[in-house]
């Protein structure tokens, strides 16, 4: 976790010590390039384990129900913050 | 949205060329994947770091504007530990660490499968998929029934880059600053949330 950490972090110091160089203008294109990379492995590695392809269905219902719990969560907190702190009177 | 079809092509392109048997199986068997995925990290605070728009937007709306990202994370933390309840084989952490990718599924499904294996990585990728997916085709509904800032919060770490089109041609342009403040946050946040759940 503490390296996870110490990536990302290291990552904005850089990021902010070159906003105004051209360099981080690419860092959107590699950071694309380096994320089809990895998600074709995490394919063959889904491909390659027998358990995940023969419960894809019931994997596939796992995610949907994460899905609606997390997003209905957020949306009505959401609402909250809307109606509290940001609704203009008359919006 | 071209963007999220052309990862999801490689993905499946990965499963068929697995499934076909023409995958070695010592290709994913290197600690070369784990370098690459601090690579991924750093080139995140990178485009984190050198973005301009947090501080605009600081100033402009004051403190009140971290609640946005505040109830994002509290709302999508709490649906997802009462949906939990559902998925008995599944700890409420593994749920958790699914539900902390905030629609950042490919950041997320890499940590995830690196740390816990392909089963609970692939749910987070369709689950943090179908997140981003839903803010793309419902955020007319959740403007109208949630307020301006429901897409923003459903966006998770996407409202920086693939969905701030949609919300700002719903919500308006005024909350343009505050999806792009919501989205850096948030980005910031998956990784160590992610990697938080998967360490309890």
């Amino acid at each position: 976790m503490l390296s996870i950490f110490l990536s990302v972090v290291s990552g904005i110091l850089v990021g902010y010590l070159l906003r105004k160089t051209a360099l981080v203008k690419y860092v959107g294109n590699l950071l694309s390039v380096v994320i089809m990379l990895l998600l074709f492995f995490l394919g063959v590695s889904v491909g390659i384990n027998q358990q995940v392809v023969n419960n894809f269905a019931s994997i596939g219902m796992e995610a949907f129900i994460l899905t609606v719990g997390g997003t209905m969560g957020s949306l009505l907190c959401a609402k909250l913050i809307y109606l509290k702190f940001f609704k203009k009177r008359g919006e | 949205m071209k963007q999220s079809l052309l990862y999801l092509l490689l993905f499946t392109t990965g499963v068929v060329l697995a499934l076909a048997g023409m995958m070695p199986e010592a290709l994913l068997d290197s600690a070369i994947s784990k370098w690459v995925l601090y690579l991924l990290l750093l080139l995140v605070g990178i485009q984190i770091g050198s973005g301009k728009n947090l501080f605009t937007a600081l100033k402009r709306y004051g403190a009140r504007i971290m609640l946005v990202p505040l109830g994002t994370t509290v709302g999508t933390f709490g649906g997802v530990a009462l949906v939990s309840l559902l998925l008995p084989e599944r700890s409420l952490a593994e749920c958790m660490s699914v539900g902390a990718g905030f629609a950042y599924y490919s950041l997320s499904s890499i940590l995830i499968t690196e740390f816990r294996g392909a089963e609970l990585g692939t749910i987070a990728l369709l689950a943090n998929i179908m997140r981003e997916f839903s803010v793309l085709i419902l955020t007319p509904w959740m403007v109208k029934k949630f307020g301006m800032l429901a897409p923003i919060s459903a966006g998770g770490a996407t409202t920086m880059d693939t969905t701030l089109p949609i919300i700002t041609k719903y919500a308006g342009s005024e909350y343009m600053v505050i999806a792009l403040f919501h989205g850096m946050i948030i980005d910031f946040s998956v990784p160590l949330w992610v990697s938080f759940f998967l360490s309890l």
